[in-house]
């Protein structure tokens, strides 16, 4: 068995990598908050966890032809997906600015969650490393 | 890193949050500068507000999936400031150095309590750009600790 990166570190690093791209969306969403006709975005975070996770564990649904259709949902693959606004504004704005500050720090919680399972991961391979 | 890029689009934020305080203390400063004809009569200025769309994809997308597809915003820009067109205040003043021969001055369109609201709102959007900022900050410098005993 072949040791990588890869399998050493999990799925944290890809988490990290979500997290990071979620917290710029947001930023966006909070940076355009008095923007008319803007609307705000959003990624499902759950779904491209799950996707990565299946991807890892070599248990996805392989496309072995054109033809097939893909199962996951359209947030798996990472794509924006638009949030759906609680109350409406005359200048079709739909960010709801305490809500996505809200959404901003926690994904900035979880972010620091992920990068300590990371941090951990690297210390475990040092230890082993240095032998001590 | 895409880190980086909530530092531009806070700061894309901050700049066209700081232009609208601009112009709202522009607006209030001349809320009472009066003149003798239409034409020569301040006018209320309002910035107009547009979201910048990337316009260099990353194609090689993340090991997510990633975001190859389509554009993340980066950022609100100001497009344009425009005057508004709403009526202006005509007052018989004949009194008044400025005023005209039937004794009218004209008054700035200026709603002083709007400005107000406006500043209001500009002043805490700029603080929350300013919470992103740092936020994303401490995001960058946990990052740099990365394997550190």
């Amino acid at each position: 068995m072949a040791i990588t990166f890869d399998n050493a570190l999990g799925i944290h690093q890809h988490a990290l990598e979500a997290r990071t791209k979620r917290a710029e969306v947001l930023a966006n969403n909070l940076a355009n908050a008095d923007t008319p006709g803007f609307k705000a975005r959003d990624i499902d975070f759950q779904a491209m966890m799950r996707r990565a996770q299946g991807e890892m564990s070599g248990l996805s649904m392989a496309q072995t032809h054109a033809a097939h259709m893909d199962t996951s949902s359209p947030g798996a693959q990472g794509q924006l997906l638009y949030r759906l606004p609680h109350q409406p504004s005359i200048d079709g704005n739909t960010v709801d600015t305490q809500a996505e500050q809200a959404r901003f720090m926690r994904n900035a919680m979880e972010f620091q969650a992920s990068f300590q399972f990371l941090n951990s991961k690297f210390s475990g391979l040092t230890k082993a490393i240095t032998g001590q | 890193m895409s880190l980086g890029n909530i530092f531009d689009i806070a700061g894309s934020g901050m700049t066209a949050q700081s232009l609208r305080l601009n112009t709202t203390a522009s607006n209030i400063a001349n809320a009472e500068t009066v003149s003798s004809s239409v034409e020569e009569t301040y006018r209320a200025r309002k910035p107009v507000f547009a979201a910048i769309q990337q316009s260099v994809l990353d194609s090689q997308g993340s090991g997510l999936g990633g975001f190859g597809q389509q554009a993340v915003g980066a950022g609100v820009r100001v497009e344009a400031i425009v005057e508004s067109q709403a009526e202006l205040q005509m007052r018989y003043e004949p009194d008044h150095p400025a005023a005209n021969e039937d004794g009218y001055v004209f008054y700035p369109n200026v709603n002083v309590v709007e400005e107000m609201a406006d500043m209001m709102s500009s002043s805490r959007s700029f603080q929350m750009n300013v919470d992103v900022m740092n936020t994303a900050k401490s995001m960058m410098q946990r990052i740099l600790t990365l394997g550190q005993q």
